[in-house]
């Protein structure tokens, strides 16, 4: 690789925001292939999850980390005119936060772990209607279903959203996931999900488990 | 006084509660295993009650936390009016920090929630740190209740002197600085009506033997800026792009935080005070950004207020196992930590001899359980926990809106046969 863009890396891993994306700006102005920029930033992503992974970072860094791969994409992306969206995905999670709760912390930051890990993500948001997801499953045919809630009441919508996607058919194929506040093994129980986790590598875990690369 | 003494005047009840959670915040055998009975909506709920209901009927709740006090006979109580029962309030303000029951399309039956967002600038900081007070007073309030828009136009007084002050009474006459004021004397008085049914509900539960267990609100300055000023995402960005105002703007916050607790404390007569904390838990942030944002501005808060002879009830939200080194660093026997998912046992022994310790019967157990699981927790939280003394059984983070009374009676009821 080349040592601007080892250089790159280094910085975007190390959470120099102002450099990084002033290297990037600057690479792109003399004529660096944008393609190729994107795909150092998807390795620097990589070290910033193992980081994560590893205890070494918290939600400051990942925030961190997603400010700067927003900005250097926003940067390069308009320079690329094929089509780079048709890569291969390591799998498909459905995620949102059920119907009456309106957190999204937590949700977030699985999201981007998931996507770090190469896994497709499709975020419905906040206070999701049941039938949203049901609808969603359909469209998208996930291998996995991420169902996110912070207060006590989402104990029971998890458990609505569950039946729902039973009564709908769909609950034979894919695995559902439950996390935020204060899921633990009760709660799973209770909602008929397969697994809960209390943080965002337990769910690159289960996606991992569940979906074999 | 021994736990089997039968103690039959309200007055001696009184006391009798009173000393047990004052023996078990310092640090010493109580009688039997003191309890306590914080709730947002369960009380309002095992009275029939919606969550709407709770917040705008006054004289409802009251009743309601009359009745599970009674039936629950807790050691002391948190005022639930305090916690939920501004609904009438809010929509004389035009308030838009939270979305309630009943309230733009919400259902009735589901909590309050707060909408994270940045209510302050990163560009901000200087002015808030330059006037607090004309921040909050000309653009915050302006941005948090529809209502109190005008009050943007109010004279900026530091700068404003002499016949200058005399001039600028020109404001308060504008009409919609008028209507502003007007609501917020509109406001205040919907408040003094709930405050004087809690004020009688608090004076007949104390009539009939139960005392309070908060008689105010605190918070930690770093949980301050990222909820109420930066929004989460600003804050957490501000460790890295702007941490020195941020600093700053927690020092400011350490004197002005205590000195707003001690005055509501006071003001209801009392000696203790409650203090959810949001960003303290691990996973949060790391160990380094704890000791560096979060632990040095929170614990001169709590110093300044058992200074003056306060009891800090902090709820240390989540798990919080990896900083219990870090937080056992406060004066012995004046604290209590209210933990939801730490490891109670490795609290136990970090924090045994400096702080007492609270909680944590799951959410999941109160509302998916049975009495016999309950049951069986309280008896090892008692046998561990409250080895010696210096423990209060509660719920993890209170009693959740939606847990079955049969389990929340097993925990009240189990605790009275813990006797030390």
């Amino acid at each position: 690789m080349d040592d601007k863009g080892k250089q790159l890396i280094q910085q975007i891993a190390d959470m120099q925001e102002e450099d990084s994306v002033k290297l990037a700006r600057d690479m792109l102005d003399s004529g660096y292939d944008p393609i190729k920029l994107l795909a150092h930033c998807r390795e620097a992503m990589e070290i910033v999850g193992k980081r994560y992974a590893e205890g070494e970072y918290f939600l400051p860094e990942l925030m961190l980390a997603g400010e700067m791969l927003k900005a250097i994409g926003d940067m390069a992306k308009p320079l690329i005119k094929q089509d780079i969206s048709g890569g291969k995905t390591a799998g498909t999670v459905i995620i949102g936060t059920v119907q009456g709760d309106l957190h999204d912390i937590g949700k977030n930051i699985v999201t981007f772990m998931l996507e770090i890990n190469g896994f497709k993500v499709i975020d419905l948001g906040i206070d999701v209607p049941v039938a949203n997801f049901v609808d969603s499953i359909k469209e998208h045919k996930p291998q996995v279903v991420g169902l996110s809630g912070f207060l006590t009441l989402a104990f029971d919508a998890m458990k609505t959203t569950v039946e729902a996607i039973q009564e709908a058919g769909l609950r034979d194929n894919i695995k559902i996931m439950i996390g935020g506040g204060q899921v633990d093994e009760t709660v799973r129980n209770y909602t008929g999900a397969d697994a809960f986790g209390l943080n965002a590598m337990d769910a690159v875990s289960l996606c991992k488990q569940w979906v074999p690369a | 006084m021994s736990a089997g003494s039968q103690v039959t005047s309200a007055s001696a009840l009184y006391e009798q509660r009173e000393k047990r959670l004052i023996d078990a915040i310092e640090l010493r055998e109580p009688d039997r295993l003191p309890t306590i009975l914080f709730s947002h909506f369960w009380v309002a709920r095992y009275c029939g009650m919606t969550c709407r209901e709770a917040m705008y009927d006054y004289q409802r709740l009251a009743a309601a936390t009359r009745k599970a006090v009674i039936d629950l006979e807790p050691d002391a109580f948190h005022p639930v009016h305090a916690l939920v029962a501004f609904g009438p309030t809010m929509e004389v303000l035009d308030y838009k920090q939270l979305e309630w029951p009943g309230h733009k399309g919400i259902s009735d039956n589901v909590p309050f929630q707060y909408l994270d967002a940045q209510y302050m600038a990163a560009d901000e900081y200087e002015e808030y740190l330059l006037d607090p007070t004309g921040f909050m007073l000309h653009k915050y309030m302006p941005r948090i209740a529809g209502a109190l828009e005008p009050l943007s136009q109010l004279p900026v007084y530091p700068s404003v002197l002499h016949t200058r002050i005399i001039q600028s009474m020109e404001a308060y006459a504008r009409p919609e600085v008028r209507r502003a004021l007007e609501t917020l004397i509109r406001a205040g008085e919907e408040i003094q009506k709930m405050r004087a049914v809690q004020d009688r509900m608090v004076q007949e539960l104390k009539d009939l033997g139960f005392p309070l267990a908060a008689h105010g609100t605190s918070h930690a300055p770093f949980d301050v800026a990222a909820d109420y000023l930066r929004g989460s995402k600003g804050a957490m960005l501000d460790l890295f792009r702007n941490k020195d105002k941020l600093l700053s703007l927690m020092d400011r916050l350490t004197t002005l935080i205590p000195r707003a607790g001690i005055a509501a404390v006071k003001a209801m007569g009392g000696n203790m005070i409650f203090i959810p904390l949001h960003w303290g838990l691990d996973g949060f942030m790391s160990p380094k950004q704890f000791t560096t944002f979060f632990w040095p501005q929170f614990q001169k808060v709590l110093l300044a207020l058992i200074e003056v002879g306060i009891y800090p009830h902090v709820l240390w939200e989540g798990d919080c196992t990896t900083r219990l080194e870090v937080i056992k660093d406060v004066p012995p026997g004046k604290c209590v930590y209210f933990f939801e998912r730490t490891d109670m046992f490795k609290a136990k022994e970090a924090l045994r001899g400096t702080v007492c310790i609270r909680g944590n019967v799951p959410a999941s157990m109160l509302i998916a359980g049975t009495p016999n699981d309950v049951r069986e927790y309280c008896k090892k939280l008692f046998d561990v926990v409250g080895e010696g003394g210096g423990f209060i059984l509660d719920a993890g983070v209170g009693i959740p809106d939606e847990a079955k009374p049969e389990n929340v009676l097993a925990m009240y009821q189990f605790a009275k046969e813990c006797v030390y």
